[in-house]
C-alpha cells in the first residue's frame, strides 16, 4: 500500500472547472456554470455576487449537493461532493420552514436527525431560539411570522446542527430594508462567536461589501468568475458604512457588476 | 339556525301528507317513518346492517387512503412510476365505479369482501390524485433542506413531501368519503345480504314504504354527519395553514 501524501486541507471547499447546464422540460438548454474555478479557506465569509440568472445560486446547489456535478469537480475537505449532508447548512431566500411544524419542531428538526436525547434536542432547539431572538414564538407557526422572524427560525434551524459550512442563497433578499439591515448585523455577530465558513449569495453589492471578506463577482450567460475582491475593513468600527473606504469598495465593485446588470438585463 | 330550510322542508312534508295532497303510498308521513324508524332501532336491524355497513365502508375506504395517497405520492416522485402508472390511472379515472359491482361480486362473492373490494377501488383514484398534486407542489427548497438537515432520500417522502401534500390529499379523501356512500349502498342493494342498502330494497320490496324511507333518510344524515366529521378533523390536523 502506497501512503497518501496528501497535502494538510488549505481550502475547505474547492470547485475546479466546474461547468453547469440547466435543462429545462421545455425550451432551450442554458449553459450555467462554465469554467468555474473558487477555492474558500475554512472560517473564510465569501460573497457571491452577480445579476439575477448568473448562475450563482446553481453553483451554490452544486456546492451543497443538491445538484448533481456534471462536468469539473467540487470537493469539500478534500472529498467529492456526494449529495447534501450536515456539514453544509442551507438557508433559503423564502426561508423554506417547514409550515407544519411551530418554530420549536422546526429547529428540533436536524436533532431529530442526530438522534440525540429528547432533553438534548429540547435543550440545544431552546439555546438557538434563544441566540436568534425568537424567545416567545416557541410555539408560532411559521404562517403566523413576519418574513424577519421566519429567516431567524431558519437560521437557528440551520445551526442548531452546527454545520461547518454555512450556505446562503440571498438569505435576506425577502425583507425589507431595515429588517435586512439588522439581520446583516446579528449574522456578521453570529460568524464571529462561531467558527464557520460562509458561502453567501446576493445580488446587492453594499451587502455583499457589508460582510464578506471576499466578493467574488460573477458575469452572467453563461456564468464565470469576472473577478475576486479582497475586502479589508475593519468592521469593529460601528461606523464603517459612512467610511470613504466603504464607498470605494462598493464602487469598485459596482463598476464590475454593471455591465453585466446591463447585459442581463 | 342554518338548518331552518331543512326544518320546514319537513313541515312541508308532513303537511301535504297531512292534507292528502299526496298519496300515502308514495309517501309516508313523516311521523309514521319516525315511528317505523323507531321500531327498527329498538329491535336491533338498523344497529346490526348499520354496523355491517360500517365495516365495509370503513375498511375499504381506509384501504383506499393509505394505497390512493402512497401510489400519488409515488407517481409524482419517481418517474417510472408515473410512466408506468399515470395512463392506467388516467384511463380509469372517469369511469362510473358502480359498473365494478357485478365484477367485485364474481371474484369475492355476496359477502363483505366484494363491497370492500368496490370502495377501495372506486375511492382510491381521488386519493391518488391529490396526492400526486399535493407531492407536485410540494417546494423543493424544503426537500433540500430536510436532506441538508441530515434526512435520508426515503426519510424526506414522511417527513416533507406527506405533510406537505396533506392538504390536497384531505381534499381527494372527502371526495372519496362520499364516494363511499354512494358505492357502499348501491352494492348493497343489488347483490347483499345484510347492511343499509340491503335494508332499503328489502323493506322496499316488502311494501314497508314508511320503514324504508326511515333508513334513506339514517343514511342521508349519517352522509352529512360523516362529511361534518370529516371536515372537523381535517380542520384540526391541518390548523398549521393560516
Amino acid at each position: 500500500m502506497v501512503e497518501s501524501k496528501e497535502p494538510p486541507v488549505k481550502h475547505q471547499i474547492v470547485v475546479e472547472a466546474l461547468s453547469h447546464t440547466y435543462r429545462p422540460a421545455r425550451g432551450r438548454e442554458v449553459l450555467a456554470l462554465e469554467e468555474v474555478s473558487l477555492a474558500i479557506a475554512p472560517r473564510e465569509f465569501v460573497a457571491l455576487l452577480g445579476p439575477s440568472g448568473c448562475g450563482k445560486s446553481t453553483l451554490l446547489y452544486l456546492i451543497g449537493g443538491f445538484l448533481p456535478v456534471e462536468r469539473g469537480a467540487i470537493r469539500i475537505e478534500g472529498a467529492p461532493v456526494a449529495g447534501p449532508g450536515p456539514d453544509r447548512g442551507i438557508v433559503f431566500q423564502h426561508f423554506a420552514l417547514f409550515p407544519w411544524r411551530t418554530v420549536r419542531a422546526n429547529v428540533r428538526y436536524g436533532l431529530e436527525k442526530l438522534a440525540l436525547a429528547r432533553e438534548e434536542q429540547e435543550r440545544r432547539a431552546q439555546a438557538f431560539i434563544e441566540l436568534v431572538g425568537l424567545t416567545g414564538f416557541e410555539e408560532s407557526y411559521p404562517s403566523q411570522l413576519s418574513g424577519g422572524m421566519k429567516q431567524r427560525a431558519a437560521l437557528a434551524r440551520t445551526l442548531a446542527v452546527d454545520p461547518k459550512m454555512l450556505l446562503m442563497d440571498e438569505p435576506f433578499g425577502a425583507l425589507d430594508a431595515q429588517t435586512r439591515s439588522l439581520m446583516q448585523a446579528e449574522l456578521y455577530a453570529i460568524w464571529q462567536r462561531t467558527p464557520k465558513t460562509v458561502l453567501f449569495v446576493t445580488h446587492d453589492v453594499q451587502e455583499a461589501v457589508r460582510l464578506a471578506q471576499r466578493v467574488v463577482v460573477m458575469s452572467a450567460r453563461p456564468g464565470k468568475i469576472k473577478a475576486t475582491v479582497d475586502i479589508a475593513l475593519d468592521r469593529a468600527d460601528p461606523h464603517i458604512y459612512r467610511s470613504p473606504a466603504f464607498a470605494e469598495k462598493v464602487d469598485e465593485i459596482w463598476n464590475l457588476v454593471r455591465d453585466e446588470a446591463i447585459k442581463a438585463q | 339556525m342554518k338548518y331552518l330550510p331543512l326544518l320546514l322542508l319537513a313541515l312541508v312534508w308532513e303537511a301535504v301528507v297531512q292534507l292528502g295532497l299526496v298519496s300515502r303510498d308514495l309517501l309516508p308521513s313523516l311521523t309514521d317513518v319516525a315511528r317505523a324508524g323507531w321500531k327498527l332501532l329498538r329491535e336491533g336491524e338498523l344497529w346490526q346492517n348499520g354496523a355491517a355497513s360500517l365495516y365495509r365502508g370503513g375498511a375499504g375506504l381506509a384501504a383506499a387512503i393509505v394505497v390512493g395517497a402512497a401510489l400519488g405520492i409515488a407517481m409524482a416522485w419517481w418517474r417510472a412510476v408515473d410512466a408506468f402508472m399515470g395512463p392506467l390511472v388516467e384511463a380509469l379515472y372517469p369511469m362510473p365505479k358502480s359498473a365494478l359491482i357485478p365484477v367485485t361480486v364474481l371474484w369475492l362473492g355476496f359477502g363483505d369482501g366484494s363491497k370492500i373490494l368496490l370502495i377501495f377501488l372506486g375511492c382510491m383514484l381521488p386519493v391518488t390524485l391529490g396526492a400526486y398534486n399535493g407531492t407536485r407542489s410540494c417546494e423543493q427548497a424544503l426537500v433540500w433542506s430536510a436532506r441538508s438537515l441530515g434526512a435520508g432520500r426515503l426519510r424526506v417522502l414522511w417527513d416533507v413531501v406527506l405533510p406537505a401534500a396533506l392538504p390536497e390529499i384531505a381534499n381527494g379523501v372527502r371526495t372519496a368519503l362520499a364516494l363511499t356512500f354512494v358505492l357502499l349502498v348501491s352494492s348493497e342493494l343489488i347483490v347483499a345480504r345484510a347492511g343499509l342498502g340491503y335494508l332499503i330494497g328489502f323493506l322496499g320490496e316488502g311494501g314497508v314504504y314508511d320503514a324504508m324511507f326511515a333508513v334513506v333518510l339514517v343514511v342521508a344524515f349519517l352522509g352529512f354527519f360523516a362529511d361534518r366529521l370529516y371536515q372537523r378533523l381535517v380542520g384540526r390536523l391541518l390548523a398549521w395553514r393560516a
